[in-house]
Parts: C-alpha cells; structure tokens; sequence
C-alpha cells in the first residue's frame, strides 16, 4: 500500500533526528573519557603506554567504521550478550570516537611548551597537579576547534548505525521511503536534517579555528 | 560458549581477495576523477566569478554536511525520480567522486594559495620558461605542500568506499556481506574483513611515504 508523502512524515523524521542526537550524544561523551586516557597514555613518559595506545589509534584510524560497527555488533554474541543493535552503535562509536580525539588532544597536549611542564615540575607538582592546573587547561583551549569539527564527522558516522537496524534519521527516511515510495523528497528531507544540524557546527569550528590563529600568530 | 569457525572465510578466501581488489580499483578511479572536479572547484573558487563562487560554496558545505550513506541512497534511489537511473556500480563511483571532490577543492584551492608571487615574477627574472616556471615553480611546491593532505584523504576514501556495500556495489564490503549470506560466519568474516582493510590502508600509506621520500625531500622553504 503506497501512500503520499505527507507532514506526518516528516514529523516521523524530526523525531527519529533524537536518537542521532542522543546516539552522538551517547558516542561523544564516552569517546571524551576514552580519548583523555589515549591522550594521555600516547604523550606519557612509558613506552608500552605509548605503543598501546599508538597502535589503538591506528587500528580505528585505519579500517572502515562500518567494519567496526559489525565487528562489535557480531561480537557482542561472541561475549554472550544479547545482539542490540543500540549497544553495539554506542560501544562501536564510543571506541572510534575515543581513538580520533586521542589523536587530537594528544596533538593540543604536545603543543603547550615543554617549558609549562618542566616550570611545574620545578615546582615540585606531580603528575597529576601537572596536568591537571597546568599543561590539560592551555592544551584545551588549542583543542576546541578540532574537537567541534570531530562532533560533525561523529554525527554523520552515527548514520551507518541503521544498517546494523538502529532506527535514527537515516533509517527512518528508509522506512518512510518504503511507504510512499518518494526517494527524491525522503532524502532530500533527510540530508536537509543532517545539513541543519552539522552545518552550524563546521561554520562555529571554522570561526574558532581562525581565532586561534590570530591568538597565535599575534 | 562460542565456536569460532573461520572455515568458510579461509575456503573462500580468493573471493574476498578479489573483493579487495575491486575496491582498490573502485577507489583509485574516484580519486582520479575526484581530483579533477577538485582541481576545476579550486579554480572556480579562486576564480572572479561570483555565482559560480557561490555555487562551488553550496555544494562543498552540502556534501561535506551530510552523511556519505545519505548522499549514496540519494543518488542511487533519488535521482531514478529525477530520469536518471544508474547501475550499483556506476551510482557508488559517482557518490565517490562527488564526496572526494568536494574534500578535495579545499586541498587544492589551499594549494594554489601557498605558492608566493614572488616566487613567479623569480622565475622568470631567470628566464625560465612558462613551461619550466610551471613546473618547477608552482607545480611541484603546490604538490609538496598538499601531498599529506591528499594521500590521507586517498586513505579515507577507500575506508569510506566500504558504504557502498549498501546498494551492493561490487567491492570488498559487499564480498564479505555476500559470503555472510551463504555462510553466517558473521564475526569472523568480519574480523577478517577488517583485517584485510587495515592491510590495505597500511600498504598504500606506505607506499605513499616511499614516494614523498623520492620526490619530495629537497629543502623546504620555510
């Protein structure tokens, strides 16, 4: 039964943009914890610290992320949980989320003047007053730019979430298009969604990226 | 407990190296064509001609805002609407080639902008010719300056070709997905799969580290 594509639709599309929302959300968050740790262990002074996580970071940075969200997905019945295609989007994401700002951070970390660290040191703090009063701060102010430009490339990965079955936007459009059989206006209306919500992002990345600059080269 | 069984993938083993194949193809046909709706973007951006300004503007802010798995089903689903059909295979080249282009005008219009003036007006104060100025004075440093930029994105281009296993065009992904189907292997064959790509990452960024070193290591000049 094909039937028009009518407000409805497109009201079905508006609320499956949520669970983007929340999946990159979700993805953003745990990839924030997981990339401080790999930021970390990447500039730390021990050497098997430093290959783990160099080698984390080239394993997600070198294979598909569709790959990676049917490994976790096939994987969780290898650990005996129950196949949720939610949990496997989450975890997947979470892991590849944490290897790109690991990347990134650890980059804004190595660009505070080694100077900072050793002024710290002199003052006797440990390594944790270290980073936490004055190396993490001045690296953080660097890393926003890139790390706003990484949330729009998190946003668009959460849609390769629908072919494992989540129902965010793109498989919504899917569902609609099944429907009413109006390809051309169901994705239209669905890159539409992603364009309003990545495109204020870049523009804000390009903004503080430019800021940076001239904080730098001033 | 689970039983690993990667019997199926190692019986079939041929077929997914043929996969990996194809989507070495698949890829360096997109980053050629890609390369070349790059370099006519950068030139229609630097260029003095408002519109078309504006129009290279629009379609960079659309392709790079919106997922590569959306631009594919609009093409290869969408555009049928509009009267234009398209095989698997040809829809996942052009989604390919319009999403590298779009990546790809920015890597080149930033290396049109880093060749000095005054490195020209030098060269021809020594009497090159156009041809030699060209080359040796704005062609090569230009490459030099972008060649990281280009090779990465050669990288995420064949990652991001695995999307197009959705519409089952032929490539490695879809390889996989195919044996899946026969065999229900599912972990392990993607296990494998992600293995394979990994391999194919690894080799092709070595090699373009091999050819930066013959070709570009002379002295920079910053």
């Amino acid at each position: 039964m094909i039937r028009e594509f009518s407000s409805g639709d497109i009201m079905f599309i508006i609320g499956a943009a949520r669970w983007t929302l929340i999946l990159s959300a979700i993805a953003f968050l745990g990839g924030a914890v997981g990339g401080l740790i790999v930021a970390l262990s990447r500039s730390s002074q021990q050497k098997l610290l430093r290959r783990i996580a160099t080698g984390f970071i080239q394993v997600f940075q070198g294979t598909p992320l569709l790959m990676q969200l049917f490994l976790v997905y096939f994987g969780l019945a290898v650990v005996g949980l129950p196949i949720n295609p939610l949990l496997a989007a989450a975890v997947a994401l979470t892991l590849h989320a944490s290897a790109y700002l690991g990347e990134i951070w650890r980059g804004s970390i190595e660009a505070v003047p080694s100077g900072q660290t050793e002024a710290a040191t002199a003052l006797s703090l440990s390594y944790r007053n270290r980073m936490r009063y004055v190396v993490l701060p001045q690296a953080m102010r660097l890393a926003i730019a890139p790390t706003v430009g990484f949330l729009v490339q998190l946003i668009k990965g959460t849609s390769l979430a629908s072919i494992i079955g989540f129902t965010e936007l793109t498989r919504a459009g899917q569902i609609i298009n099944n429907a009413t059989f109006e390809p051309f206006l169901v994705f239209g209306t669905v890159a539409a969604m992603y364009f309003v919500l990545c495109w204020p992002l870049s523009l804000l990345a390009r903004r503080l990226e430019s800021r940076m600059r001239r904080a730098i080269t001033r | 407990m689970y039983q690993f069984n990667f019997q199926p993938v190692f019986e079939n083993l041929d077929m997914l190296l043929y996969g990996a194949w194809l989507t070495i193809r698949l890829s360096l046909t997109a980053m050629v064509f890609g390369l070349i709706v790059s370099v006519l973007g950068a030139v229609a951006k630097t260029s003095g001609i408002r519109p078309l300004r504006w129009l290279v503007d629009i379609y960079v802010e659309v392709i790079r805002n919106t997922p590569f798995l959306v631009q594919i089903f609009f093409i290869f689903f969408g555009l049928p609407a509009a009267g234009i059909n398209m095989s698997p295979n040809t829809a996942a080249l052009v989604a390919l080639v319009i999403n590298v282009g779009a990546y790809g005008t920015e890597i080149i219009r930033a290396g049109i902008e880093s060749i000095p003036q005054g490195q020209i007006e030098a060269g021809k104060a020594l009497g090159l010719s156009p041809v030699q100025i060209f080359r040796h004075i704005v062609m090569k440093p230009a490459l030099r300056n972008i060649y990281p930029s280009l090779t990465s994105q050669f990288i995420y281009l064949m990652l991001t070709s695995s999307v197009v296993s959705v519409i089952s065009a032929n490539d490695l992904a879809s390889a996989g997905a195919d044996l899946n189907a026969r065999t229900f292997a599912s972990f392990e064959i993607y296990l494998v799969l992600t293995v394979m790509y990994f391999l194919l990452a690894l080799g092709f960024s070595t090699l373009f580290g091999a050819i930066r070193r013959v070709f570009f290591t002379y002295p920079a000049s910053r």
